[in-house]
């Protein structure tokens, strides 16, 4: 048993629906219990869909057990079959139903209906969201893609034409994304044949073999699917994930050479705003700026890769919650010198943004509170999401839009150069005295409290967090000379905390008994970059 | 169909669109201050309890989920080690919990995990912390059935009220501070001194219950903590529910006439408080008088509500969805309803969206699964789990009450986009 409070990912099952809300013409089946349709809601509230998913649960309810759930299964299934008249169904248990182990594939195979009807194996007690995703859509494609055949020759075509894989429903900025790389591809002069799994029927799925390779999106979510057409229709698919200017122009140049065709069209275009905005004087207090990153691992590589390269910052921390890339963001991690942490405890996360000392964090909805919680800047940059992370307006994270997007949402939170200098220079200005921290942090700077020279330290604050991970271990600090403290206070408020935290690791390495005015100096020397 | 008071009763098999008991934990961690809400259940449980939970997440609130996973499958014996495990890794770190409960989920009462004996083992080896149990799950409760599982499981540990005593007003249900002390600032106007609540604020001022505990089911949907009071020699008074003026009235009479308040006394006590609600209310009459509303089930208050809405504010009622119908706890309510209206006892959810489609109501209140799709088609919703969340009993929050379902009309006429 693992204790948890937040969950980075929902079962698997919510990966399956993931996909079937992303497509058409398909209706999933779900063996669950009474209370599982609160799945139903992500879709409609945090993504506000118009149209409930297309899913039918059984609901079956403990009177149910001591009779036949397997028929209430089958009742729904020729129900749902009835009433929604889909192309093809996608059948499978939640939790629960696997517990009670009817097989929804073998029952709704017995219905004979006159549609494809896909089952799904989804391990509910192993696996998760995205690997039910990816399973799901794996499954959809092996089934409905066609036999497995040698390509035939290609009849000569006016333009190359390949499919997108990835998008699917509730996915992090999939709808903008998907209308940025149209563009790219649009501007090569490549056509696509199919979207997958957003805006696919299973018709569509079909007809994905008439492309000549795949572009594959998101990785958790496609590249098992992209592993099979590979395999079973020769189609090569695209590696590079296009978040930032340098990965876009990688990815422009791979998709080019995929379709035998010149990039130059989109390399020698408008590009991206990012390389200008990043060289302009403003930009320069960017440099090396200590930046957190977690999400899922597509983003969490991308992303950071990019605000290393293309900002200038730090990457002081870089991880995600999906052990199934486990290995490739370790690979990226050692590229910025640091070790990854893989981990689905949003409070092992917590630790390690304390350890680290960002200044900026990069993450998930957990990370963004968490971030708050310390009273550190944080953009967000994966999934999972609340509702203000579904926008009304264009927010693409991919192409060369998404980079501006991406620029402006990596910088916003911090303080701007010109901004940061004027506040330093007025700090002793009522407006910007000690107490006011940044605006958007609600103005409570994270700041451990001053302690007094005999005073014992701080006990806890009843509010603080309950569930915390045992704090480093205690060394009684040295006190701070009136002398020493007093010139702390000169120290602009948004540096105060890690000139304070320096001095005390100085004093405590150096043993020293009270930390003077001249400690302060020594230790800023020290540690001065 | 079947007759059931003067309303037009119909039962209904089939899909449900509702959420589960476990979700109770959610306003019932803010009500008991330091007790400890643990679900013992699947990564589903820990999810379902996230999104309905929304932002209060983040508050690093009294609630989480030990999740069950294939190892704790192989074998229950296992799972009993890991579960004192982990409560007593989760006890370490948060020694201000006086209060835990053990909540059973689907997959547990599934695999028959017997929570009861994991609670009682528990409370031995970690006192003085009680260790209680009761069940969340899907199979078994539906979203607020979750609060009536919880107080059920706490009545048998409430203190006995010594024989002797003179009698004492017991009120059931979680209701928010503010309605509670508005409660016993009226009950202690009529002269009714001794009043307690179930649950208490704190697990170490749960209330007495003895013989001469008369008590006042302030929600509906307290079925088995009811039969567990009686069990313990407490009698129910049988009342409206405390939902608009009326139903507060109606509510408070029947405490006033156990207690043999007189009239005048009464009537001194809850004039104020009356008029104020009148005077609330009135403004929504306009609005609402005559709309035509559709109840889905959720989480058995549809009854009152609709009772209030037709009463107080004139609406029509095209139909009332209710998840489970206590015919001897709404008695007062069914008789209140306009003869002939329609509940619907259970769900089979495409075959009441097709009915609600035909209807076109003014206003349909529903979950939020269903909230966004109906507006998509034309229809005015009210999400319904805002009436769980919000204080809407009582006199003072009736005008409230009434506005909560004015507002999405007010709100699509003012939208010119």
């Amino acid at each position: 048993m693992q204790l948890t409070l937040w969950t980075y990912e929902g079962p698997p099952h919510i990966g399956a629906m993931r996909v079937a809300t992303a497509m058409t013409g398909l209706h999933y089946v779900l063996h669950a219990p009474q209370g599982d349709t609160y799945a139903d809601l992500l879709f409609t509230m945090i993504e506000r869909r118009d149209a409930r998913p297309p899913v039918t649960y059984t609901t079956f309810r403990a009177q149910d057990l001591g009779r036949d759930t397997a028929e209430l299964f089958k009742t729904s299934v020729a129900a749902a079959y009835a009433r929604f008249q889909p192309q093809a169904m996608i059948v499978g248990a939640s939790c629960t139903a696997e517990l009670i182990q009817d097989d929804p594939g073998g029952l709704a195979k017995a219905l004979d209906l006159p549609i494809p009807v896909i089952p799904l194996e989804l391990p509910a007690y192993q696996k998760k969201e995205n690997w039910g995703a990816s399973e799901t859509f794996y499954r959809l494609v092996r089934a409905l893609a066609g036999p497995a055949s040698p390509r035939s020759p290609d009849e000569p075509r006016q333009r190359p034409l390949c499919n997108i894989l990835g998008p699917t429903a509730l996915g992090f900025r999939h709808r903008d994304d998907l209308i940025e790389i149209r563009r790219l591809l649009d501007t090569l002069g490549i056509a696509v044949n199919v979207v997958a799994p957003l805006g696919a029927s299973p018709a569509d799925l079909g007809r994905l073999k008439d492309a000549d390779f795949n572009v594959v999106l998101y990785p958790e979510t496609a590249r098992s699917a992209a592993e099979y057409l590979r395999k079973s229709f020769g189609q090569p698919f695209t590696k590079e994930v296009p978040l930032g200017v340098g990965a876009t122009n990688r990815f422009v140049a791979e998709v080019a050479a995929l379709a035998g065709i010149d990039p130059a069209p989109v390399l020698d275009g408008p590009g991206s705003r990012l390389p200008w905005y990043s060289r302009s004087v403003d930009s320069t207090y960017l440099t090396g700026k200590r930046v957190f990153v977690f999400g899922d691992a597509t983003h969490a590589i991308g992303i950071a890769r990019m605000a290393a390269r293309e900002l200038g910052f730090t990457v002081v921390g870089l991880g995600t919650y999906g052990r199934e890339f486990a290995r490739e963001v370790r690979a990226e991690a050692a590229e910025h010198g640091i070790e990854a942490l893989i981990t689905d405890d949003y409070l092992d996360v917590e630790a390690a943004i304390r350890a680290a000392a960002p200044e900026l964090v990069l993450g998930t909805q957990m990370e963004r509170h968490v971030a708050k919680r310390l009273g550190i800047p944080c953009a967000v940059i994966s999934a999972p999401i609340h509702v203000q992370d579904f926008p009304a307006r264009y927010a693409p994270q991919m192409g060369f839009e998404g980079a501006n997007v991406l620029f402006d949402t990596l910088v916003h939170p911090l303080m701007m150069g010109l901004e940061e200098h004027l506040l330093g220079m007025f700090r002793e200005d009522p407006e910007f005295h000690d107490g006011v921290g940044p605006s958007h942090l609600g103005g409570t700077p994270f700041e451990a409290p001053p302690v007094a020279a005999p005073v014992p330290p701080a006990p806890p604050s009843p509010a603080v967090a309950p569930i915390l991970l045992e704090e480093a271990v205690t060394i009684t600090d040295a006190p701070w000379a009136p002398e020493a403290e007093r010139e702390l206070k000169k120290i602009p408020f948004f540096v105060r905390g890690k000139a304070r935290s320096n001095t005390e690791k100085f004093a405590r390495e150096r043993r020293l008994p009270l930390i003077t005015l001249e400690t302060l100096y020594d230790a800023k020397a020290h540690y001065g970059r | 169909m079947a007759a059931c008071g003067g309303i037009d009763l119909h039962q209904e098999h089939g899909q449900r669109a509702v959420f589960c008991g476990l979700t109770g934990i959610v306003w019932l961690h803010r009500k008991i201050q330091d007790a400890f809400f643990l679900v013992v259940g699947s990564r589903t449980c820990a999810h379902l309890i996230q999104s309905a939970a929304g932002v209060m997440i983040f508050a690093e609130p009294r609630f989480a989920t030990a999740i069950i996973d294939e190892r704790d499958l192989a074998g229950i014996a296992d799972a009993n080690e890991e579960l004192d495990r982990v409560v007593t890794r989760l006890i370490e770190r948060r020694p201000d919990i006086k209060l835990l409960f053990l909540v059973g989920s689907c997959p547990s009462e599934v695999i028959k995990l017997d929570l009861s004996r994991a609670a009682q083992r528990l409370s031995g080896r970690l006192a003085p912390v009680r260790v209680l149990n009761y069940s969340g799950s899907g199979i078994e409760t539906t979203f607020t059935q979750g609060e009536d599982a919880c107080l059920a499981a706490l009545v048998p540990e409430l203190p006995r009220a010594p024989a002797e005593e003179a009698p004492a007003l017991l009120i059931v249900g979680a209701l928010a501070d503010v309605v509670e002390d508005q409660f016993l600032r009226i009950l202690s106007a009529m002269g009714i001194a001794d009043v307690r609540f179930l649950p208490a604020r704190r697990a170490g001022a749960m209330p007495a219950v003895g013989r001469n505990t008369r008590y006042l089911l302030a929600q509906p949907f307290l079925a088995d903590t009811a039969r567990a009071l009686d069990e313990r020699g407490a009698r129910r008074l049988a009342a409206p529910f405390p939902l608009g003026a009326e139903g507060t009235t109606g509510w408070l009479r029947a405490a006033a006439e156990a207690f043999g308040i007189d009239d005048a006394t009464f009537a001194a006590a809850t004039a104020a408080g009356r008029a104020r609600a009148e005077t609330a209310l009135a403004p929504h009459r306009d609005k609402l008088g005559g709309k035509r509303v559709f109840f889905f089930p959720d989480s058995q208050l549809e009854v009152p509500l609709a009772r209030f809405l037709a009463r107080e504010l004139g609406v029509a009622l095209v139909e009332v969805g209710t998840p489970y119908l206590h015919r001897a706890h709404l008695a007062a309510e069914i008789e209140w309803l306009p003869a002939g209206t329609r509940v619907t006892e259970g769900q089979s959810l495409d075959d009441q969206m097709d009915r609600c489609r035909a209807a076109r109501p003014d206003l349909t209140v529903c979950g939020l699964g269903l909230a966004n799709p109906l507006e998509a088609e034309g229809l005015s919703t009210k999400w319904s789990i805002e009436l769980l969340f919000t204080p809407v009993q009582g006199y003072e929050q009736a005008g409230d009450l009434a506005e909560l379902f004015a507002r999405p009309l007010r709100r699509r006429a003012l939208l010119e986009v």
